[in-house]
């Protein structure tokens, strides 16, 4: 089998200062849905505008389908498909003609691109409001258009970018379960960003980890997973003056013990034979376990352990941030307007 | 799988489907439409029915010492009259202000939207419909075309609702004109509009703020529209402003379809205007499409 993409030392930098995208190197295989994940700002987009040959590299390059999208730009248009994160259809134009204007782009004869364009269309559900102008869409509606307007020359490589960025809990899982049918459905390999670690998990077979510009950890989510070295359990005890971490170090299979605030964090591995092993060893001091719990560790930990900071954590903070300003600037106004009385 | 998918395709597809676009955007929204038709139009029925030069002779009765006697008087009043009617004709070619500055009004209207089509260029970019298109086998020149040739046939459409209402508001055509002659008149718009939305184009390709498109816009559409001869003769004004004109494409355009309209065609005129306008166009949508290869993306 061959890769459907290839990236070596791929490298963008803007205005000469910032980098954006320091080199990085992966393939994709045929046929993979592959995630590329990363906090907001973490060179996600301008990899992918690169790899649609919309960006030039500063250095580097990446084979496309089997075309240089350095050499062969023209050639590895022609095989790709993309759905940006941006909606692009066409606010004016009904959906239909939307799909019809994307096919004459890539110079589908049209009596071929009107049978595909239905057939897209009613992939996506959308046969009932094709004639209807985008504009009345709404999020998840045009979110499905793009996905049919990006499949309209049946592309090897379809480049998602945050497909489902902005969209509620609903609409987000139906295109989730859009995407896993068109990859049935064509067979084809799937490129795409995401900044939801469960996004990734459910729908990836790799994921590579990228973070200012850099990938720091490439692999199948569940070896990912598996790489932290086991499972999170949390234990108390109800004595919680005593320190029983030795005992359980002590325990095989047991990786690390944390105390935190009277709980421990044990990395453990193949939790569920071990736990009762534990218990046992706590036990024999005399203590009682008053409560345990096992957790299978999440993409979140793995982002957590590479990157030293969780991506909600992130998005928490510039969210506390925003609020902070809107309120700040809220008490200038009132301030202000306190004084012109 | 479909290499030779490419090869069989035509390189122009997508120039039509892209300028369809805009088109349709732009038909689509009748308001827009008229937007763009009411300037001319007040511009038309307020200075061009107002600033009625010729009546400024005719209606004016000097006060004439009572010693001439009143046939002399009569005499001199019709003299007067006639002579401020062979000034008209011979400063602005026809006797009638107003139809001297319809014809100016038209290449107005089409220099009007060849300076917005830029706005357009940069809406897209902004988006994400540009980039979109970017990552499709469509060529960077067609992409550019494509809101060239947009601007040109609403310029078109505009300037020829400006001469039918021009007409229905009392413009009077020359006695050669022609149905030939009209084709001319579309063949110097089509020029001018053409070298102007690719410059205008141009300055928008790397733009992501349409308020620099505004203020290019402002900046430019005063000196452009009174630095030329559509309102007022070029002949009239001091040196320097005549040099301005004389580089100034408006003037060229205006002069051509005036001739075609209005005067008895001077063919050596006609034929400078349309050498200029050409290559305005040409040199233009050129630079235009060599620049889109290299600066459409970033």
């Amino acid at each position: 089998m061959t890769d459907a993409l290839v990236v070596k030392g791929l490298t963008k930098v803007f205005n000469k200062s910032l980098v954006a995208v320091d080199h990085i190197d992966f393939t994709v295989k045929e046929g993979e849905i592959f995630g590329f994940l990363g906090p907001n700002g973490a060179g996600k987009t301008t990899t992918i505008n690169m790899l649609i040959t919309v960006l030039r590299p500063t250095e580097g390059g990446a084979i496309v389908c089997n075309h240089d999208i350095l050499k062969d730009a023209s050639g590895v248009r022609d095989c790709i498909g993309v759905v940006p994160q941006e909606y692009t259809a066409d606010e004016d134009l009904t959906g239909f003609e939307n799909v019809i204007l994307c096919a004459d782009l890539y110079g589908i004869p049209r009596d071929e691109s009107k049978k595909r364009a239905e057939e897209l269309l009613q992939l996506v559900e959308l046969t009932k409001f094709k004639d209807k102008q985008v504009a009345t869409y709404s999020g998840g509606m045009r979110r499905r258009l793009e996905l049919a307007c990006g499949l309209i020359n049946r592309p090897h490589v379809f480049f998602l970018d945050e497909p489902t960025l902005g969209l509620d809990v609903q609409t987000r899982a139906a295109t989730w379960n859009y995407i896993k049918l068109l990859k049935k459905q064509f067979g084809m390999t799937i490129f795409m960003t995401t900044h939801y670690l469960e996004e990734a998990d459910m729908l990836c077979d790799r994921v590579a980890i990228i973070d200012h510009g850099k990938i720091i950890a490439t692999g199948a989510p569940n070896d990912l997973k598996e790489s932290l070295g086991g499972d999170i359990m949390t234990l108390s005890i109800q004595d919680g003056e005593a320190d029983v971490s030795d005992l359980i170090k002590k325990v095989p299979k047991v990786k690390e013990v944390k105390k935190q605030d009277g709980t421990y964090r044990i990395k453990v591995v193949d939790g569920e034979e071990t736990a009762p092993t534990i218990i046992d060893a706590v036990r024999s001091e005399g203590h009682r376990v008053t409560r345990l719990s096992l957790t299978k560790p999440t993409l979140d930990e793995v982002y957590l352990e590479y990157t030293g900071r969780s991506i909600r954590e992130e998005e928490e903070s510039k969210e506390a941030f925003a609020a902070q300003r809107m309120a700040m600037r809220k008490a200038r106004g009132q301030r202000s307007m306190g004084m012109g009385h | 799988m479909n290499e030779n998918k490419s090869n069989s395709k035509n390189p122009l597809h997508g120039l039509w489907a892209l300028t369809n676009r805009d088109l349709k955007k732009w038909y689509k929204n009748p308001i827009i439409l008229m937007l763009g038709i009411i300037q001319p139009i007040i511009w038309m029925s307020l200075l061009g029915k107002a600033m009625n030069l010729s009546s400024m002779f005719t209606s004016f009765s000097p006060q004439l010492p009572p010693t001439i006697p009143p046939p002399i008087q009569d005499q001199i009043k019709q003299a007067m009259s006639e002579l401020s009617k062979q000034a008209m004709t011979q400063i602005f070619g026809t006797s009638d202000y107003f139809s001297y500055m319809a014809v100016g009004m038209m290449s107005f209207v089409v220099m009007f939207t060849a300076m917005f089509s830029g706005m357009s260029m940069v809406f897209d970019r902004r988006l994400g419909f540009l980039n979109k298109v970017l990552s499709t086998p469509v060529a960077r020149g067609s992409i550019l075309m494509a809101k060239i040739f947009s601007a040109v046939i609403r310029a078109l459409v505009q300037a020829t609702i400006v001469l039918v209402i021009a007409y229905a508001l009392g413009l009077s055509v020359g006695a050669d004109f022609t149905a030939l002659n009209l084709l001319g008149v579309y063949a110097a718009l089509f020029l001018i509009s053409m070298g102007l939305s690719s410059i205008f184009i141009l300055i928008a390709i790397r733009s992501t703020r349409q308020e620099t498109q505004m203020a290019v816009v402002n900046l430019l559409n005063l000196p452009l529209m009174f630095a030329s001869n559509a309102l007022f003769p070029a002949s009239l004004m001091p040196e320097w402003l005549q040099m301005i004109t004389k580089i100034n494409p408006v003037t060229y355009a205006t002069d051509a379809t005036r001739q075609l309209i209005l005067y008895t065609i001077d063919m050596h005129q006609l034929a400078i205007d349309f050498l200029f306008l050409g290559a305005f166009a040409v040199i233009f949508s050129t630079i235009g499409i060599v620049l889109s290869w290299r600066y459409l993306s970033k």
